[in-house]
């Protein structure tokens, strides 16, 4: 991938309802193009990728589900906290038995929760700890780590676990986890990208969280502007459309052209339709505006009006591809 | 659609037993900007309205030209007949007094400054869901409002509404707990020794995951709260008590997508489990297409007629909008349908999209015309 020639980790986030899941998914279908290995990971428990690629809930382990063109594969993982901290206390302790004692008794649900920040302390250090297989150049290494991450509004203190452990621990094991954590996602390794609608409040969200990360200097990677509708009419069409000026007589015309029947209800229909089009277009550039003033690179992905299925995933990944995403 | 349950909406917001809607769902389908509109009807139906809203991003302000929305109720101006407030939950200053209420002042302030306090009451899972329930609590004891309208916290997970107050309830009054914050206090008694021993690995492995001063934070803070209130598990329950009333009504909130058509499945399974009083589903941003007696091949045959004979480009945009607007449509129709058939005792409303976003009271009040009219005939 060109456009962040350095990034292993594509972290993806985004307000609620703006597909973030899909866009992770297509990306990581993308980035696999042309016999790349990619892993799409999960970790807020609600087995999203199972339910895109339509298939049985996923356990803690790492599984491919899906090809992409050119001979590339897509992996997948749902991280599971409790299964995060048995194998962080295995790797620096050699305490598996131990740990899975300790969940039985609910005592790993008790330290997460007394402290939130080893939550994602633990979620954050599996996804680079799958990052750095790529430079061990271990055999079970990815080319690309495609994380699904919480929401616009928690994405940045998610990502910060520095910020958040060192109220916690300001020395020992899990602050030098951390510090290695933040190693790499605060580097050009990462690449974190927004997904939003072309609506005012999820581009303001948008704008919110861009802000914040590189406050906390974090590497904002690309803004993706998610089920778009392409406009059917120009410029002064939608002007004419919006006030009601489009030529009726032609247009009846036409569609009398068409095979179809003229009726005043069809052609009624038709303009105001094209009103609303063109008001809705109008809103979407006049929002687009908003996110090129950051001049971040930004992706533009149509609404599918069939909705999203596996199909229609490898379909937007074959635009991400044609707007230079992945495929070399 | 194949059921006849309809969700009539000013027959729920002018029931003078009524005195609490909840607006519920997942994240991004509109639930603030409904429980708005909501709040705005009862009040020109002539009721005294509180709107509480938890959403961080201050929308609900903007579309009422509110400038503060600060942990306390404002009075919304320019209503006519009853009266309208608005809030915006503030979870740490809830938190905050409801310490500050029960304890003495030299009290309150040892633990206001513990370290583990302030953790849990500015980041922690579940505390914002646990302090809405007891804002709800506070503002239903004050006579002054007839109807409180909650809009719920963008959780992961719709339920985390019901469940997460609870469960933080336990946890802080929970034996584990006491025994790890107390292990001299604790580790012989009520439990075995092998237990105890566990007990001592877990302490172990968590100071050295933590650092030991995390335990003696929370220690500390344990001791503190037993010695003034507690009983977060009963604060919990009576708040969840008060949801179970029949006084109360819950409005599940969807958009016509998979996902959160699921999510609504879930909560709608759950309140029923519970019997939890449940009004109906509304199904926002639905798209609209005005009845032409055209099949969508027609329309779209239609266009490539005109496309491939090189005639009227104009035109055959507009049919392929149609066509477009045809498909989404019935997509949308499928995927209500399918709730319905699961759940075909659930009202459903479908409110269509609307063109611009909502930007003032005239806005919400077109929201309130349409959330009250059958206006999308499936």
């Amino acid at each position: 991938m060109q456009i962040w020639p350095n990034a292993t980790l594509h972290v993806v986030t985004g307000k609620g309802g703006t597909g973030k899941t899909t866009i992770a998914a297509a990306l990581a279908i993308a980035l696999a193009k042309n016999g790349h290995r990619t892993i799409l990971m999960e970790v807020e428990g609600r087995q999203g990728i199972a339910q895109l690629f339509d298939t049985p809930p996923l356990p803690y382990e790492e599984r491919k589900i899906a090809v992409a063109p050119g001979g590339g594969e897509v992996w997948a993982l749902a991280v599971d906290t409790e299964d995060a901290l048995l194998d962080y206390l295995e790797m620096f302790y050699k305490l598996r038995r131990a740990g899975s004692a300790l969940s039985k008794m609910g005592a790993v649900d008790f330290a997460t929760t007394i402290a939130p920040g080893l939550r994602d302390v633990l979620l954050t250090g599996k996804a680079c700890e799958v990052v750095k297989r790529k430079e061990k150049k271990l055999d079970n290494a990815y080319d690309y780590v495609i994380l699904d991450a919480p929401p616009t509004g928690r994405i940045t203190r998610f990502l910060n676990v520095n910020g958040e452990v060192s109220g916690l621990a300001k020395v020992g094991p899990i602050k030098s986890h951390a510090d290695s954590v933040m190693s790499v996602i605060a580097s050009e390794q990462t690449a974190i990208h927004l997904v939003t609608l072309l609506e005012e409040m999820p581009v303001q969200e948008t704008l919110d969280g861009v802000a914040e990360l590189e406050a906390s200097g974090l590497p904002v990677g690309a803004i993706f502007v998610n089920m778009t509708r392409p406009p059917q009419l120009d410029a002064s069409q939608r002007v004419m459309a919006i006030a009601g000026q489009l030529p009726r007589s032609e247009i009846e015309r036409e569609i009398s052209q068409s095979g179809l029947t003229a009726s005043n209800q069809l052609i009624d229909a038709l303009l105001m339709e094209a009103s609303d089009h063109a008001e809705r277009v109008n809103l979407e550039i006049s929002e687009l505006e908003r996110l090129e003033e950051r001049g971040l690179p930004i992706f533009t992905l149509p609404l599918l009006p069939s909705g999203i299925d596996l199909g229609g995933l490898y379909e937007l990944s074959a635009i991400m591809s044609a707007s230079g995403i992945g495929g070399e | 659609m194949s059921n006849n349950v309809i969700l009539d909406i000013d027959a729920i917001l002018t029931n003078p037993e009524k005195h609490i809607i909840v607006c519920t769902g997942s994240g991004g389908v509109g639930k603030t900007t409904t429980a708005a509109a909501l709040g705005l009807r009862a009040a020109e139906l002539g009721r005294n309205v509180c709107v509480l809203t938890i959403d961080p991003a201050r929308r609900l302000a903007q579309a009422m030209g509110l400038t503060e929305l600060d942990n306390t109720p404002r009075s919304v101006p320019g209503i006519t007949n009853g009266s309208l407030s608005a809030m915006m939950l503030d979870m740490k200053r809830t938190f905050d007094e409801v310490v500050e209420s029960h304890s003495d002042p030299e009290r309150a302030e040892q633990i206001l400054s513990n370290p583990f306090y302030q953790a849990l009451s500015s980041s922690f899972a579940g505390t914002q869901e646990y302090m809405a329930m007891e804002k709800l609590g506070q503002l239903r004891a004050q006579s002054q409002w007839d109807l409180i309208i909650v809009d719920t916290p963008p959780s992961r997970n719709a339920l985390d509404f019901l469940d997460a107050p609870a469960r933080l309830g336990s946890f802080l009054d929970g034996r584990l707990i006491r025994i790890i914050t107390a292990p001299a206090r604790g580790a012989g008694r009520g439990i075995g020794r092998i237990a105890a021993l566990s007990f001592g690995i877990f302490t172990n492995v968590l100071s050295k995951l933590l650092g030991a001063q995390v335990l003696a934070d929370v220690g500390n803070f344990v001791a503190d709260i037993d010695t003034t209130f507690g009983g977060f598990r009963e604060r919990a329950d009576a708040t969840y008590a008060l949801l179970k009333d029949s006084g109360t009504e819950f409005i599940v909130v969807a958009a016509p997508e998979r996902d959160a058509l699921r999510e609504a499945a879930y909560f709608v399974e759950r309140l029923n489990q519970d019997s939890m009083p449940l009004g109906g589903l509304i199904l926002n941003r639905v798209q609209e297409v005005p009845e032409t007696g055209l099949t969508q091949d027609q329309v779209l045959a239609a266009a490539q007629k005109l496309t491939a004979e090189g005639r009227g480009p104009l035109s055959a945009a507009l049919l392929e909008l149609h066509a477009q607007r045809m498909e989404i449509k019935e997509r949308q129709k499928h995927l209500a349908m399918r709730f319905t058939a699961a759940h075909p005792n659930v009202a459903v409303q479908p409110i269509p999209a609307m063109a611009q976003d909502v930007h003032d009271l005239d806005g919400l009040r077109e929201i309130g015309t349409a959330l009250a009219n059958q206006s999308i005939n499936w």
